[in-house]
């Protein structure tokens, strides 16, 4: 009995042996018809206060990041800067539902699911500020690097999670990918793969509504993302994206079932970017104000400040103690982005290789050679 | 302790797998019909059934699907052998080996190393038909952050494989498919061949010929050959793209002063103009003639009756040797 020998083999009747009968029901794989909804349709009192309170403060802190983030690309302290701002809600629950030893593979506008993980702020952002690739030890953090190529992460976030249900581990790996994502070979591929090796693994589509300008409706045809797990053989499950409990809720279910050997699941997460793709680009080009004003009102802090103050868990002290907590995070990214980065040239030659090729060498007199040229100078 | 005894290359690169495989266990096979049928080639013969279908995984067919899901296994931990049916197969897996193979390494400055081998049976001169025949090293080396080997005789597919098996840097292995059935004495015990290292095949005082992979045979071949004509050429095996061994190359080159390169994937930015470059800035002062090419036509793969005509063969190579009598 291998770890791949999980799928029933026994003959379909009616069908020649090797034929390819229908396998599952895919009844069960189908996602819900409405979106998953805790906020504004479920009694809060079930829930753990504690954990209410905590996605709150993270939600309020992350708005405070995107927002400041935003504003270090204006000051040109930051090269690039793709906010997550209306998004916060999917980012959040991403980091929350992972226990420490599973991974978490992100896409480059995931910097607050990363933070959430425990990465240092500042340590995060290396890859938009321009200074290094990767300033986070993946390993370390169980946080790969944020990707910026579409959802070739995802085949990786699989083969982790394959090779560590190989050791017996109860790791889980949670891929992060957005609409436009759906639209790439690998995804299609890393769902293939995640199925038929019954991988611990969760997919979460954050469909924002546009890759850059093209909204979904150019993007796919199928009723809804996560309606594409059923042909793989894998569950699907529709949530709304702005609402923190049921992402976390429907996520942290996603990850029980994948680490007690249930498989793969794709989960589609309904939500909408409020700001443009990244400060390069002009939001105004390809959609109107009157839908952005109503998902402001759909805005997931809104939602999870009045569930929680109507369910009597939240007072004004509690917003003012959360909003001087994002406010210290961001003074603290303000003051360490003003300061200089320490650039190292020579870094451009080191973890090419574990051991530096002679061309590389060559390469490195050469620079220190320019380098001291410019000194003389 | 196995004793010498004569294998064919496809042998010599199974023995590699399984001693491999025996020593470690965190080398893992995947790829295409690696496991019950033993790989189109029968590189991976019997190995699934004496390590196990986990070890020896069956892939869905989906080429960035399979080196995508060995970069996660790596992450964790593993040492993934990949297979690539054929060359021009290997090309779905491009954005997961130039972006992330070739590179995990140095995004992550180095904390998260990635020791792949990814083996490409390449070339020409089987009768493959279309997408059968390609030689792609020049897209893998020039794409900083892999190793780029290629062996052409038996002890090297053994003792190199073992040696990119071991890499803790991803190895692109390109294996010379019309060499897999050549034979020879296989000593498995003199163990892995260092990566890196150009090894003189033939002695030679009048020109070299600088070559690698499918080519060393017909190199060696068109050497006997030019003997008669009264040319005493030396047959250098690179053994090893990238690193490139510059030191070998140019020692051999200034102790005879005449250089061909021969390869048979297309000439027009393959890694025999980088040769040809790379010997004329270091050997300059050495060289009585132009260091010269002989390369496959810059053509698609031709169908396999006409292929005989765009690889490179003894003649082409003679003809190249004559041209370098000018004199400077």
């Amino acid at each position: 009995m291998t770890v791949l020998d999980h799928r029933p083999t026994d003959p379909v009747p009616g069908w020649l042996p090797g034929a390819t009968a229908p396998r599952t029901d895919p009844a069960p794989l189908l996602p819900d018809a409405a979106p998953v909804r805790v906020l504004g349709a479920a009694d809060l009192a079930k829930y753990d206060p504690a954990l209410l309170l905590d996605l709150y403060r993270r939600l309020v802190a992350g708005r405070r990041y995107n927002q400041q983030a935003t504003t270090l690309t204006k000051q040109g302290r930051l090269a690039v800067y793709p906010s997550s701002t209306g998004q916060e809600a999917c980012q959040v629950a991403a980091a929350t539902v992972l226990a420490e030893d599973d991974w978490l593979f992100p896409s480059y506008r995931d910097t607050l699911a990363v933070v959430g993980r425990g990465v240092d702020p500042l340590e995060a952002l290396t890859l938009l500020r321009g200074n290094a690739h990767t300033g986070y030890d993946p390993k370390a953090t169980r946080t790969a690097p944020l990707c910026t190529p579409l959802a070739t992460q995802a085949p990786h976030a699989v083969g982790l999670a394959h090779a560590a249900r190989l050791a017996g581990d109860p790791t889980v790996a949670l891929a992060l990918l957005g609409d436009g994502g759906t639209s790439e070979g690998d995804f299609h591929e890393a769902l293939n793969f995640a199925a038929v090796l019954n991988a611990p693994v969760v997919f979460l589509v954050q469909n924002n509504g546009y890759a850059i300008s093209v909204p979904l409706t150019q993007q796919s045809a199928a009723p809804t993302l996560a309606h594409k797990a059923v042909g793989y053989g894998m569950r699907g499950r529709l949530v709304d994206g702005n609402d923190v409990v049921a992402v976390h809720e429907v996520l942290a279910e996603a990850v029980d079932r994948a680490r007690a050997g249930g498989g793969p699941t794709l989960v589609e997460a309904l939500t909408y970017r409020l700001e443009a793709h990244t400060n390069a680009d002009d939001a105004t080009r390809y959609r109107q104000d009157a839908e952005v004003t109503a998902w402001q009102e759909h805005d997931p802090l809104l939602l999870m400040e009045r569930q929680l103050r109507a369910a009597g868990l939240l007072d004004d002290a509690a917003v003012a103690r959360a909003t001087e907590e994002a406010e210290a995070l961001a003074a603290r990214m303000r003051t360490e982005f003003h300061a200089e980065p320490q650039l190292d040239p020579f870094s451009l030659f080191q973890h090419v290789y574990a051991e530096p090729t002679s061309q590389l060498l060559e390469q490195q007199a050469q620079l220190a050679a320019e380098l001291a040229a410019e000194d003389e100078r | 302790m196995t004793p010498t005894r004569t294998a064919s290359m496809a042998q010599a690169l199974n023995s590699a797998l399984r001693d491999a495989m025996r020593e470690d266990r965190s080398v893992h096979l995947l790829g295409e019909d690696v496991g019950k049928l033993g790989g189109v080639f029968r590189i991976t013969d019997g190995l699934a059934a004496e390590f196990g279908a986990d070890r020896c995984l069956d892939t869905p067919l989906a080429e960035a699907g399979i080196l995508g899901t060995a970069i996660g296994m790596a992450m964790y931990g593993l040492r993934p052998v990949v297979e690539m049916q054929f060359d021009a197969f290997a090309y779905p897996a491009m954005e997961q080996l130039v972006s992330h193979l070739a590179k995990m390494r140095n995004r992550t400055a180095g904390k998260l190393p990635l020791p792949i081998t990814v083996r490409i049976p390449y070339g020409g001169g089987i009768g493959g038909v279309e997408h059968h025949s390609d030689s792609s090293e020049a897209y893998y080396a020039s794409t900083p952050g892999l190793h780029v080997v290629t062996p052409a005789t038996v002890q090297d597919a053994y003792g190199l494989l073992r040696s990119s098996i071991a890499s803790d840097d991803p190895v692109v292995f390109l294996e010379p498919k019309r060499l897999y059935w050549s034979k020879a004495e296989l000593d498995q015990a003199a163990g892995s061949e260092p990566i890196g290292r150009a090894v003189l095949r033939r002695q030679g005082r009048s020109a070299v010929l600088i070559t690698y992979g499918p080519s060393l045979p017909v190199c060696l071949e068109a050497a006997e050959a030019a003997a008669a004509e009264g040319w005493d050429l030396a047959v250098l095996d690179l053994r090893t793209l990238v690193p490139f061994d510059d030191a070998t190359v140019a020692q051999v080159v200034r102790s005879v002063g005449r250089a061909v390169v021969v390869h048979e994937a297309t000439g027009f930015g393959g890694v025999g103009a980088e040769i040809a470059a790379r010997v004329t800035e270091r050997c300059f002062h050495h060289l009585a003639a132009p260091v010269l090419r002989v390369t496959g036509f810059d053509i698609p793969f031709p169908p396999p009756m006409l292929e005989h005509h765009h690889l490179p063969g003894v003649d082409r190579i003679l003809d190249a040797v004559a041209k370098l009598q000018w004199e400077a």
